[in-house]
């Protein structure tokens, strides 16, 4: 039996050994957001009054479903605000640091072909699987560790010791349970895409489970595991039990992966391959079709998610509109715009949100182009005659048509959810209008990503933080006030919020501008440089 | 005495029958050669062997030891090579040499210096800019500078540069004379013919042939070029010729080796000024082993030409 689990001490320190940079990275990053955000809570609001006001416009169902329950809404001190408006958000992104960790070190290294010499040493059958749950089980409770005594030292009264550890806990513990999770996924899927994709999916569906929850249905968000984070009530009430609920399934689903593991081929899922077309369809013929081709699962299974995304918010714009019609003086009071309800204003803050989730498809697409030369497969393209414009072209008209494609789901989504829901539904244009304003903003963004891949291609991931910052400005921007010009940094800072705000041609036109410029740089670098591969 | 043996290794994927009842020896201080065409079950048989797949069926045993149950004990004693390398981008190849050794357990560090300048590999280089032959080398050093008394060799050569090809050699013949084992496998059949005491050979999961180069060479043909002073006649309708050619006076034709002498007899009745012969290289072999199954299977067997 220890015969299965030999070496995984060594092999954790050697994949700490590749991991010297990246998990630091990783923890000094969320601390720092963690300790910068408490720190600036307490300068933002410096006494009750000002935090309760605060707190009365956490009280809708529309905060609620972004950022979850306020548990501590009648006494908001910085440690409630913590607990409420940052630990969702910092959770998600422990989720996805431990499923990107647990990726890397099963399923993409198995892929590659690394996990087979390593099992062709003397190590046990279960060692790799072992030491990287071990390797990210530490990440996670370190990080746990340094933020629960990190916020307990920055010395904020309602932030005692025993509300911090737990806010490490849910944050360490949302980790580990992500971490096991992944786990099984690595040993189900057969790529390291796949792991990935799925672990996603199942991330992304807990936060609406729980957005539906929160809102209508308390007992929903129990099937969330971010449900289960937020529900240690940190700095409120400090329920611990949620934590070990986490716990105690992470340690069912790695044993299940164990068991996977153990039971199936190196190298292969639990699914055995099917044979596939022995010719090409008539489809795949081109560099286009090849750039469909190889994304296609990875689109269609976006195009679902972003529909489902739709369909969920949209399902809570009904609970939104009778709290509204319950708190008409609430209403005057959040509602500084005449004319409007604050559905839908609700409305442009959902539309901003979700294109920026589109925005991740269109730029995966583009980005993949620089993943193909990675793996030397472009060389097989461009040994043809293929001009490198048709190429990059090709993934350009696809990730501009996947754009388009992601918004109007997630609209629909929206608007048929909504309608179902509410009394007084608001019109298909008005929806179609709001979301779809927001392409000159995707537009940007893939004009990024082409001129990263274009001219310097090393640096394409810098694309992803453009995006996620952009993110953090319009989550959070409001909830920090951050200044105005961080706000328009970001291309999605410039968008007209319809219906609330009037079409501004001006803006949208500079965006576009803006996205052509970069595009046409793109292509210029990218027929000028050297292709690795 | 045989260090690895493998009885009816049957291995299934899904439907598809990858291997179909291979047995396999090899004996101590000796080379094997494993050679098949693309697809033949080569790199599935060898991972059975170290235990990284598990058999669908029949037995397989190193030192004596079960393949699949004792695979960490096994593995302290063998070292694996594989053709296809990828290595971690982010670590030096001098990094993931000694993390080699150092699972292992054993090995030797002046082996592995000087093995290092033998095959001219830069450690200090991050592995993602190691050029294929290159990771080969590094993979190579790690196995050549452990103390195994079992190498397993999968195509281990396919980038290396002749040079080098060469300096492996060395390092298998020297292994080898350490009374070590190696189970090569390669597409490379003048290494094969070079190195190996023993081939086997594997086609579409079914090990059709094994035995010394010199047994192997008996079950098939020999390579003559005759230049008579008469024209032979009717040469073709003689038993076991094959493949004749003719070339200005000179004849050429392959002759199965049990018909070597009816064949001789029957030709030098026409007076012969120029008679070569060579005995078959293993590609003669594999050639007529890869096309000559199919073949038969359609004509029905030793037709000639
Ligand atoms: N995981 C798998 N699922 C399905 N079929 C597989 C799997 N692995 C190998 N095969 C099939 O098993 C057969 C044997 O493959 P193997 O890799 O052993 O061939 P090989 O002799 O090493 O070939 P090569 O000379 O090209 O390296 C092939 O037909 C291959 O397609
Ligand atoms: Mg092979």
């Amino acid at each position: 039996m220890s015969q299965l689990f030999k070496n995984a001490g060594k092999l954790t320190r050697f994949q700490l050994r590749q991991d010297r940079f990246r998990i630091p990275v990783w923890l000094i990053s969320l601390s720092a957001v963690t300790f910068v955000t408490a720190i600036s809570f307490v300068d933002l609001y410096q006494n009750d009054a000002e935090r309760q006001a605060i707190a009365e416009t956490m009280r809708n169902p529309a905060m609620t479903a972004m950022v979850g329950q306020g548990y501590g809404l009648d006494n908001y001190t910085a440690g409630a605000m913590m607990s409420h408006q940052m630990l969702l958000f910092t959770a998600i992104i422990v989720a996805i640091m431990s499923i990107l960790l647990v990726t890397r070190h099963t399923r993409a290294d198995e892929e590659d072909g690394r996990t087979e010499i390593i099992r062709s040493l003397p190590s046990g059958r279960l060692s790799n699987l072992t030491s990287t749950i071990l390797l990210v089980s530490f990440t996670n409770v370190l990080l746990a560790l340094i933020i629960g005594f990190g916020n307990y030292a920055l010395g904020i009264e309602s932030m005692d010791l025993e509300g911090s550890m737990l806010y490490g806990a849910a944050l360490g513990a949302t980790g580990i349970f992500f971490m096991a999770l992944t786990a099984v996924f690595a040993q189900v899927s057969e790529s390291s895409r796949g792991t990935i994709g799925l672990s996603f999916a199942v991330l992304g569906l807990a936060y609406l489970i729980r957005a539906i929850g929160d809102v209508g249905n308390e007992t929903l968000s129990w099937f969330s595991p971010l449900g289960w984070a937020l529900g240690a009530e940190v700095y409120v009430n400090n329920y611990w039990w949620p934590m070990l609920v986490m716990l105690g399934f992470s340690i069912l689903l790695c044993l299940l992966a164990f068991y996977l593991n153990a039971m199936r081929d190196l190298g292969s899922g639990l699914l055995p391959s099917r044979p596939g077309r022995t010719h090409a369809s008539l489809f795949l013929r081109s560099p286009f079709g090849l750039a469909l081709r190889i994304q296609r699962t990875a689109i269609i299974a976006w195009a679902a998610g972003m529909f489902v995304i739709g369909v969920s918010y949209g399902s809570i714009l009904g609970d939104l509109e009778s709290f509204m019609e319950e708190i008409e003086i609430m209403e005057q009071m959040v509602n500084p715009v005449e004319g409007y309800s604050l559905t839908e204003q609700f409305i442009t803050m959902l539309m901003a949100i979700m294109s920026m989730i589109s925005t991740i498809p269109v730029m995966m697409i583009i980005l993949k182009l620089k993943g193909e030369e990675n793996k030397n497969r472009t060389e097989h393209v461009y040994s043809h005659a293929v001009s490198r414009s048709r190429v990059l072209g090709s993934y350009l008209i696809l990730s501009v048509a996947v754009s388009f494609i992601m918004q109007f789901l997630a609209i629909f989504g929206l608007w048929a959810a909504g309608s179902a829901v509410m009394d007084e539904g608001i019109s298909f244009a008005v929806m179609f209008n709001a979301g779809m304003v927001y392409l000159p903003a995707i537009f940007v963004l893939i004009g990024a990503a082409v001129c990263f891949v274009g001219v310097i291609p090393k640096l394409s991931g810098l694309t992803w933080l453009y995006l996620i910052y952009s993110f953090m400005v319009v989550y959070l921007g409001d909830l920090l006030q951050f200044p105005e010009w961080m706000n328009n940094l970001s291309p999605f800072g410039h968008i007209p919020q319809i219906p609330v705000e009037e079409v501004d041609f001006i803006h949208v036109t500079i965006l576009i501008g803006i996205a052509i410029g970069l595009t046409v740089a793109g292509f210029i670098g990218y027929n000028r440089r050297d292709i690795t591969g | 005495m045989n260090v690895l043996r493998a009885t009816n290794l049957t291995k299934q994927f899904g439907k598809f029958t990858a291997l179909d009842g291979v047995d396999l020896e090899v004996n101590k201080g000796e080379v094997f050669g494993f050679i098949g065409p693309n697809g033949a079950g080569k790199s599935t048989t060898i991972r059975i062997l170290l235990g990284i797949l598990n058999a669908t069926e029949g037995r397989a045993e190193i030192f004596g030891k079960d393949v699949w149950g004792d695979a960490v004990e096994i593995h302290k004693r063998v070292a694996y090579v594989p053709g296809d390398i990828n290595l971690w981008p982010n670590l030096t190849g001098g990094e993931v040499i000694d993390f080699f050794l150092n699972l292992r357990g054993s090995g030797n560090r002046n082996r592995r210096e000087e093995l290092i300048s033998r095959f001219n590999l830069d450690p200090a280089k991050k592995c993602r800019t190691y050029s294929k032959g290159n990771r080969q080398k590094v993979a190579l050093i790690a196995a050549f500078s452990s103390d195994a008394d079992l190498y397993i060799l999968d195509e281990p050569t396919s980038g290396l540069d002749p040079l080098m090809e060469s300096i492996f050699q060395e390092c298998v013949i020297q292994a080898k004379n350490e009374g070590k084992s190696v189970l090569l496998s390669s597409h490379i059949l003048s290494e094969v013919e070079k190195l190996c005491d023993r081939v086997g050979i594997i086609r579409e999961g079914k090990m059709i042939e094994t035995g010394t180069l010199k047994e192997l060479r008996h079950l098939t043909r020999t390579n003559f070029v005759v230049e008579t002073k008469e024209p032979i006649v009717s040469l073709n309708e003689l038993k076991g010729v094959h493949g004749i050619q003719k070339a200005d006076q000179a004849v050429s034709f392959q002759v199965d080796t049990e018909e070597l002498d009816n064949v001789l007899k029957f030709i030098t009745s026409y007076g012969i000024i120029r008679l070569e012969s060579a005995p078959p290289t293993l590609e003669d072999l594999f050639m007529r082993h890869y096309e000559g199954t199919s073949r038969t299977l359609e004509s029905g067997a030793g037709g000639a030409l």
